[in-house]
């Protein structure tokens, strides 16, 4: 790495000032530090060590943290994790804290002295910031983390640990291994401990162990078992085998080949879940278009605009509570609903009402809005994208086996859209609103000739429908920009989920996002991601050619004109 | 927005024109034109408003200092609205009834592209300030952002020798850019030994939100026991939910890095930078960079836009430094008048603001140092490697079949794409 030098100097100047050496010392490790690394003067005890963390240049801290987690200080594993987290906070003055949570906002709340371990109140935020740390570092910390974890008492911490350690087996780690086993009580960690010493018998110089090694690491579906089977029966450039033993090679091939079908299986699954969340997030796009142009029949090209509202309205309620991320969250979606469903209003009474029955001028007056929409978001917020955090349970994601997991927010999504439509369907089903809108959507003249206000319900529909919009805005601000282009992204995908499942069928907009959303995920690892949205396209026009209704056409007198 | 103001100058100027008649007509007559092409609506206006207001900062500090040749600079905005027909509308405006004397601007290479005829028809001036993909160098642009051997290339020897990267992922958004930078780090690659099957290549539309079996893609990539890294070309917008989903199938920086060439500062100010910290990225300029000039420059950007939080980054940089550029060869040419000025600026040297110096060279190109960037959680960038020296830009790929021939010298050769083989030069000006 090319270090600056200019860094080393200053690097070598804190270090003398946080040592409190005399001034000789400090001239000559000065000097020193022109031609060699610091290193020479770093400090020894565990509270100098930690007093020196914040300024020491990445090099040093390696040094430091080294000799922090040999010191067998109880607190070292406490600190080593806090740094990897990023809640090692520092004063300017040069006192460490170890925070519980590495939000900015929080991070003053619940202090504890990184030396002593007491709780700390009355620290201003503003004071402390988060102790830097690069790739390398953090590499090693995880590594070191891992160690000391071994010994937790925590038997979660412990089977965390051994993953990590397996993951990057050096010797150092297996000796570690080596040494926790006996030591082992849970049987699930004993078990994970000697795959992960097979791992490294693989190695090893006696056929007898090797073979022993791959019959021990059957049945293990991870990577790390796979590239190390693997190794076994490659060739080398010569045509002779790596692994000269056949028995071994035979047995790892079996491994190999069992690995690869349960891995298959679960890549399947795998590929299923990818496209029932893209469907779901089809889904939610377009079912309140599913109501305005389905129920209503007015092609509404501002629909994007009004879910990028609804995300909108997710940032503008982040920035009213900083401090519940997942509350406001919770709240945004009746916020969004209402915003958006009072917008859809708004362009009801001021500019469809005027063109029912026109679609083409409906169609260029809505587009005009959605462009009027765009730069006004873009005047009001700028036209940078706009930051909305997730929650801590959106992140993440549910490991089920070493192949097959799966991203919370995706989950979490797929539920939401289902509870989105369901709502929505008893609303349609279940309320005299519902009736309403069915009736007017059936035979306008024959609804108001039993009293019905056609009027007030087409508002209701399409408030409805961009309210629906709105929410939507609110599940997409969690998985993608919260921008004025936001919307664009999302309005041809929604006409073509509405085209596809049928005019004026919810449940064709629900089985039909989710369905497009499945193929697209089939074929995208095949063809790619461009051309997989292609054909997905041109699929989508021979079938209208073919059902120029789509999957759930409408039924009854009311289509025939 | 730009409307009202004009036409309020356009009253002003004829009131004052009744009051004072000649004497003022020749003063309104005394100003250099500097037109700003930049997008301040539509999807590239995230980008290119900055860029705007960095021009309007060089020239309201050159009007401070006494203007140009004792005449006062004054800027011509244009709005091309991020639609790139609308670019060479707006440039043969700026040219041909403006009549301005140089014009910065451009972002995205489809819009360079839209804007070059018109530049080389009626003789104009442009800078261009952004990365590209090179293989182009037109008489009458300067391309004062990096070409792939300024950026993509160092990056990848960056991974290569000190991260020991073995397996390859270059991802990119699918347009030109992408493309062609991907292809040339493919020759790249393989040049050095790097097998077919190492290499994934992926390519992925503008605004892709669903990234879920990209990266999943990427991490049975990654897991065949090889050192991989990611290069990627994914255009701005893109790039929240691809890092938010490595983040989420729990892929960090230290197992699989993703090495940008179009993140910023700029970029990670609208976002939360938690999943993306310790990625990397590749740029000839980082805020965080210590240097004098660079914090004069910060200080003065704050002063003008009136928000300590805004950030520089690199295109504004490489914005200032063509300003400078311009400003010198003007004055060492004693004219605005483009042949003269283009002539004159070559060889010329100004301090960019990391303490190098970048030199206009003969292809229309100029010398810029190379960094690489981990991205910290504050939204900037620590700085783990750069080059010893300044790089110059090559506008011709070396690892490309097509361009491998091509040289571009506007002093000895007047061409801008000459064969070396056939020793002809291919009579297009571009």
């Amino acid at each position: 790495m090319n270090e600056l030098p200019k860094m080393k100097n200053q690097t070598a100047k804190i270090f003398c000032g946080l040592l409190l050496a005399l001034s000789a010392i400090c001239a000559n490790a000065q000097d020193a530090a022109e031609d060699a690394a610091p290193a020479t003067v770093l400090p020894t005890t565990y509270e100098a060590m930690v007093a020196a963390l914040p300024e020491a240049s990445y090099d040093d801290k390696e040094l430091l943290l080294q000799k922090i987690s040999q010191s067998g200080n109880p607190q070292a594993p406490n600190l080593l994790h806090a740094l990897l987290d990023g809640r090692l906070m520092a004063t300017e003055a040069g006192k460490v804290y170890i925070s519980q949570s590495s939000d900015e906002a929080l991070a003053a709340k619940n202090l504890s002295d990184a030396i002593t371990g007491a709780a700390v109140t009355g620290v201003n935020a503003e004071s402390i910031s988060p102790i830097g740390t690069n790739n390398r570092l953090r590499k090693g910390l995880r590594a070191l983390c891992a160690q000391l974890d071994l010994a937790s008492a925590d038997a979660d911490a412990r089977s965390k640990a051994v993953q990590s350690i397996m993951r990057d087996l050096d010797e150092a780690g297996t000796a570690a291994l080596r040494a926790r086993l006996p030591l082992e009580k849970e049987s699930s960690i004993q078990k994970s401990i000697s795959s992960a010493l097979a791992l490294a018998d693989l190695q090893s110089a006696d056929a007898n162990i090797r073979l022993a090694a791959v019959e021990t690491l059957s049945g293990d579906i991870s990577s790390e078992v796979y590239n190390g089977l693997t190794t076994l029966i490659t060739k080398n450039d010569d045509g002779s085998f790596t692994e000269p033993d056949l028995r071994v090679r035979t047995a790892a091939a079996e491994g190999i080949r069992k690995i690869e079908t349960r891995r298959k299986a679960y890549g399947a699954l795998e590929t299923l879940f990818f496209g029932l969340s893209l469907g779901s997030v089809l889904v939610l796009a377009a079912i309140g278009l599913a109501i305005t142009f389905g129920v209503m029949g007015v092609i509404n090209m501002a629909h994007g605009e009004l879910i990028m509202l609804g995300a909108y309205t997710t940032y503008v309620m982040q920035l009213l509570m900083p401090q519940h991320i997942a509350l406001s969250l919770f709240l945004s979606v009746p916020a969004a609903f209402l915003v958006s469903g009072l917008v859809g209003v708004g362009i009801e009474r001021g500019i469809v009402r005027f063109l029912h029955g026109r679609p083409l001028e409906t169609l260029l007056a809505t587009f005009g809005l959605s462009l009027v929409l765009q730069q006004l978001v873009r005047s009001v917020f700028s036209p940078l994208n706009r930051s909305v955090a997730s929650p801590e349970f959106m992140s993440g994601s549910l490991v089920i086996n070493d192949a097959f997991s799966v991203t919370y927010n995706r989950l979490y999504i797929v539920f939401f859209m289902l509870i989105v439509f369901a709502a929505l369907q008893l609303i349609l089903k279940r309320t005299s609103l519902g009736l309403k809108v069915r009736a007017v959507s059936q035979n306008r003249a024959m609804a108001r000739a039993m009293g019905v206000r056609t009027e007030w319900i087409d508002a209701a529909t399409f408030g409805l429908g961009s309210g629906i919009a709105g929410v939507a805005g609110v599940a997409l601000s969690q998985l993608t920009n919260v921008g004025p282009n936001l919307g664009q992204a999302y309005i041809i995908d929604s006409f073509m989920v509405v085209v596809f499942g049928g005019v004026g069928s919810l449940w064709g907009t629900l089985i039909s996002g989710m369905s497009l959303g499945v193929v697209n995920k089939l074929l995208e690892p095949w063809a790619g991601a461009v051309m997989a949205k292609i054909l997905v396209l041109v699929f989508l026009i021979v079938f209208i050619q073919k059902r120029p209704r789509g999957l759930f056409p409408q039924k009854g007198r009311s289509v025939e004109n | 927005m730009k409307a009202i103001p004009m036409i309020r100058r356009a009253l002003l100027s004829a009131a004052a024109a009744g009051l004072l008649a000649a004497s003022s007509l020749a003063q309104a007559a005394d100003t250099i034109k500097v037109g700003v092409l930049h997008s301040l609506s539509g999807t590239m206006a995230i980008s290119e408003t900055t860029l705007k207001d960095t021009v309007l900062m060089m020239i309201d500090e050159q009007n401070k200092k006494g203007g140009l040749l004792g005449k006062k600079l004054e800027a011509v905005v244009v709005d091309p609205a991020s639609n790139w027909p609308l670019f060479a509308e707006k440039a043969r405006e700026l040219l041909a009834k403006n009549k301005v004397d140089v014009v910065f601007g451009c972002w995205t290479s489809v819009s360079r592209k839209s804007v070059l005829p018109v530049f080389e028809e009626l003789n104009g001036l442009l800078f261009y300030p952004v990365q590209y993909e090179g293989e182009e160098s037109s008489k009458n642009v300067f391309y004062t952002g990096a070409a792939p051997n300024q950026q993509a290339i160092p990056a990848v020897d960056y991974l290569m020798k000190d991260l020991k990267v073995k397996r390859w992922v270059l991802a990119g958004t699918d347009y030109v850019y992408p493309r062609t930078t991907n292809k040339i780090l493919e020759a790249y690659l393989k040049s050095k030994g790097v097998k077919a099957e190492d290499i994934m290549i992926n390519y992925t539309p503008f605004g892709q939100s669903d990234w879920q079996s990209i990266v999943s893609d990427i991490k049975k990539f990654g897991s065949a026991g090889k050192k991989t890294a990611v290069v990627s070309t994914i255009n701005g917008d893109a790039n929240v939910p691809f890092y938010k989903e490595l983040g989420n199938q729990k892929i960090s920086a230290e197992d699989i890095p993703v090495v940008a060439f179009s993140v910023g500062e700029e970029e990670l100010a609208g976002i939360d930078t938690k999943p993306l910290q310790g990625h990397l990225a590749a740029w000839n300029y980082f805020q965080s960079i210590k240097s004098p000039a660079n914090k004069v420059a910060i200080d003065n950007w704050h002063k003008f836009i009136k928000n300590d939080k805004r950030t520089f980054n690199d295109p504004m940089e490489a914005t200032y430094i063509g300003f400078n550029l311009w400003v010198k060869a003007v004055e060492k040419a004693k004219t605005t008048d483009v042949s003269k000025v283009s002539d004159a600026i070559i060889g010329l040297e100004t301090p960019n603001l990391t303490g190098g110096v970048a030199k206009v060279l003969p292809n229309h190109h100029i010398t810029k140092p190379v960094y690489i960037g981990e991205i910290k959680d504050d939204g900037q960038f620590d700085i783990v490697w750069k080059t010893k020296a300044e790089v110059p830009g090559d506008a011709w790929s070396d690892f490309l079949p097509g361009s491998k021939d091509l040289v571009a010298d506007w002093v000895t050769l007047k061409c801008g794409n000459y064969n070396t083989k056939t020793k002809k030069c291919s009579g297009q000006n571009f």
